[in-house]
């Protein structure tokens, strides 16, 4: 007791230091503290400030105006031959022939003049000329009336509400995207047409729907307001599949062969080395890998999702390898040596004890892989993908572009005014697909733990 | 799973020994990014008009670009047409006939106009070719010398020119619009610097680094620039900037403001031929390339009052039109020594 009160006095100046000393700690961890939280909210403000710019410019690109009008099939105007039916005694081919040349037939028809007509009986007040008119309504508007008119010819004669997309200049006009106040020179839009437009939305003749197109057409440049991503869409789709067939059999595959099977040696160390440097090289130098011997030595084709898949496999690869790696190192050693115990071969220990738990780890490495390679655009540029495609891609071999290619192309439209909020729509459907697949991840990882 | 994987691999062979063995049904066009929007406009209306063939595929890379690409050589995997906002070069030639490429059919489809213009918010620019050279060369004359360029605003090369720093974004060299901007705007304004005879042919060809920037991609990259810093001076394609006249303030050139009219009566002096140069070996193997090539020349599209006029083209006169659809038809081609 005497000794510690002794000490205690004698090292007065000793507490002062401890004293010290524990401030100056506790002020570095205050210090780590705020710098911690700092970071934090800066990275949340960096994210919040994304998306609410984001959602702020492309929400309301998921509307779009159309105009309501009464369609008259006018038969002064459409002047062709009755559809061919098939005859007797005609063969397919034939009948076919036929059709085709009705239907080049009907294209001719001066569609535009129909749309012309029934939009200036909606206004019959005013002096519109046929451009003035034009400019209201999507251009392709008049092979919807074409293709109604294929399917029934009976439509000849007739008066039909139908709702037209208005073109993309409307668009820009009704919502304010361009300044309203500038000059006539300035604007894309006739003044008569400005007026007309305004008149219309009004009294309820053109209404903000909700742009279907987005999600149900191809890309167009004739008619801005119909571009649509589904095209876009079907493309990285087949990309993703390619992906998934290839990368996680081979990936997994080598994983568990280079952590289980394989010996340590020289040789597969450097092998190992080299996978850690592949997941680091650029993108782009897969692409230019893609072009070199997918295209030119193997012949594929250009722009094909197919190639794109392949590019992206290798990409992904490496990614899938380490991961997987990772679980099965992560895997505790006596569970194996457990198995093998118990007489399991070396195969089954690692398929039917080692490899089940490692399905979480799996998983998450291929989805983050695949959502890796859906956002991937550089290496798509250099195999063709960067193209402007109208078709629908039927196979993986078809001429396609994908998600984020189709935003590059957008960005690189030439109606700025237009296409800035479709670019951020677009941009926000990406983003939906990766969280959906995010969460997809998230569901079945959860699942495999408790199963595990 | 080894089974897996090897089935897997021998389906990917398989498959794509599959496609090398498949015939193309669609065409391929890459090329200038100035004509990527009007051959577009022909593609999709192409793939309506004809339900017969399907709608081309067009991608850009800027003319040079899309003439590599053309003249890799014969087969599926290169391109049928390739677009150029100028004429293909003799070295391109020469490079297409080494890798097989013997019928290149050029065919000439139109005009375009080049112009300058800043940030709609900017000072009036009335230039003249001298003011653009003195402004971006490298090396200028200056009481008969050649020194370092000295400007650093507009007003200091000419009074009448408004006080705004130099910083002007240029096409890169992968552009066709870069040649034209180089020989009818920078030769011009070379010879009307009258620069000491011992100045050397480079001195016209010379830019300075520190106030041009160079751009490779699309037109949308100038127009960043000018939105980043709103007193860079951009070169654009005439139809881009019509489609952009609410933020963009065009700069009059010799006197004479650029618009279809004036670009067609050759008024404004910095006007170009757009083309497409088609292979001729692709053709009737690679379906509706001859097709596609007549609707694009047909007065529905590139005539006067056509689709493609509404879309900024420039159209040429119906002889020249009817004369660029004849040598097609005939058969025409580019060699290198014509």
């Amino acid at each position: 007791m005497t000794d510690i009160t002794a000490s205690s006095a004698a090292s007065a100046p000793n507490r002062e230091r401890i004293k010290a000393s524990l401030r100056r700690r506790q002020a570095a961890e205050t210090r780590f503290r705020a710098f911690g939280i700092g970071s934090v909210l800066i990275a949340v403000g960096f994210v919040v400030f994304l998306f609410s710019t984001i959602l702020h410019d492309g929400l309301p690109a998921f509307w779009q105006p159309v105009v309501t009008v009464d369609v008259f099939f006018d038969p002064e105007i459409i002047e062709v031959d009755p559809k061919p039916e098939p005859l007797e005694g005609q063969s397919a081919a034939e009948f076919q022939r036929a059709s085709l040349d009705w239907q080049r037939q009907v294209t001719m028809v001066n569609w535009n003049r129909i749309i012309q007509n029934s939009v200036a009986r909606e206004a019959p007040d005013v002096e519109l000329s046929a451009r003035e008119i034009q400019a209201l309504i999507e251009s392709n508007e008049r092979y919807r009336l074409r293709d109604m008119f294929v399917v029934s010819p009976g439509l000849l004669g007739s008066t039909v509400p139908l709702e037209l997309l208005a073109s993309a200049n409307v668009d820009v006009w009704l919502k304010g995207d361009i300044d309203r106040s500038l000059g006539n020179d300035r604007q894309q839009l006739p003044e008569a047409t400005r007026i007309l437009a305004d008149r219309f939305y009004e009294d309820g003749r053109i209404r903000m729907a909700f742009a279907s197109t987005l999600f149900t057409n191809t890309d167009s440049r004739n008619a801005p307001a119909e571009a649509g991503l589904l095209g876009a869409f079907i493309g990285s789709l087949y990309m993703m599949l390619i992906v998934i067939v290839l990368a996680v059999p081979i990936g997994v595959a080598s994983a568990i062969y280079l952590e289980e099977f394989a010996p340590k040696n020289k040789i597969t160390d450097l092998i190992e080395v080299n996978i850690n440097n592949l997941a680091a090289v650029p993108s782009i130098v897969f692409g230019l890998l893609g072009a070199a011997v997918f295209i030119n030595y193997f012949q594929l084709p250009l722009s094909a999702p197919l190639v794109g898949g392949l590019v992206l496999t290798l990409m992904t690869l490496p990614t899938v390898i380490i991961a997987t790696r990772a679980a099965l190192r992560a895997v505790p050693p006596s569970l194996r040596q457990a198995a093998l115990g118990l007489g399991a071969s070396k195969s089954q220990a690692v398929f039917h004890h080692v490899l089940p738990v490692t399905y979480p780890g799996i998983l998450t490495a291929t989805i983050i892989g695949v959502a890796q390679a859906i956002g991937e655009t550089a290496p798509l540029l250099l195999i063709g993908m960067n193209a402007f495609v109208t078709t629908l891609p039927t196979t993986p071999l078809d001429q396609s572009t994908a998600l984020p290619v189709q935003i590059f192309l957008w960005e690189g439209n030439e109606n700025r005014n237009y296409f800035e909020p479709k670019t951020a729509a677009a941009i926000i459907i990406l983003l939906a697909v990766m969280l959906v697949l995010n969460a997809i991840a998230i569901i079945l990882r959860s699942r495999f733990e408790r199963r595990a | 799973m080894n089974k897996l994987m090897l089935s897997t691999a021998i389906a990917a062979v398989l498959f794509a020994g599959h496609a090398s063995a498949q015939s193309r049904d669609t065409i391929q066009i890459a090329g200038s990014s100035t004509v990527l929007p009007f051959a577009s406009i022909v593609a999709e209306e192409f793939g309506n008009a004809f339900p017969d063939f399907k709608a081309p595929v067009v991608g850009s890379g800027g003319s040079g670009g899309g003439l590599k690409q053309f003249c890799q050589g014969v087969g599926e995997n290169t391109i049928d047409i390739a677009n150029s906002s100028r004429p293909i070069k003799k070295e391109e030639i020469a490079t297409c006939n080494q890798n097989g490429v013997n019928k290149i059919h050029e065919v000439k489809f139109g005009y375009d106009g080049i112009v300058f213009a800043t940030s709609a918010d900017q000072g009036e620019f009335k230039l003249e070719p001298v003011h653009v050279f003195k402004a971006i060369a490298a090396k200028v004359p200056v009481d008969g010398k050649m020194v370092d360029n000295p400007y650093t605003t507009w007003n200091e090369i000419d009074p009448s020119l408004p006080n705004q720093e130099i910083n002007v974004a240029i096409p890169g060299s992968n552009h066709g619009t870069r040649e034209v901007f180089q020989d009818n705007v920078i030769a011009a304004g070379c010879e009307a610097a009258e620069l000491p005879a011992d100045a050397g042919e480079e001195a016209c060809e010379t830019f300075r680094q520190d106030r041009v920037v160079e751009i490779s991609g699309d037109y949308t990259e100038t127009l960043a620039r000018l939105q980043a810093n709103p007193a860079t001076m951009g070169v654009f394609g005439l139809s881009f900037y019509d489609q952009n006249r609410d933020t963009l303030k065009v700069a009059t050139m010799s006197g004479v403001s650029p618009s279809l009219e004036t670009v067609a009566s050759g008024e404004y002096p910095v006007s170009r031929p757009l083309f497409f140069y088609v292979k001729g070996e692709h053709i009737g193997t690679i379906p509706g390339i001859q097709e596609y090539t007549e609707f694009f020349l047909s007065d529905q599209m590139a005539g006067a009052g056509g689709t493609l006029e509404g879309a900024g083209l420039i159209p040429m006169p119906e002889e020249e039109r009817a004369a660029a659809l004849k040598s097609f038809q005939d058969g025409e081609t580019k060699s290198a020594s014509n």
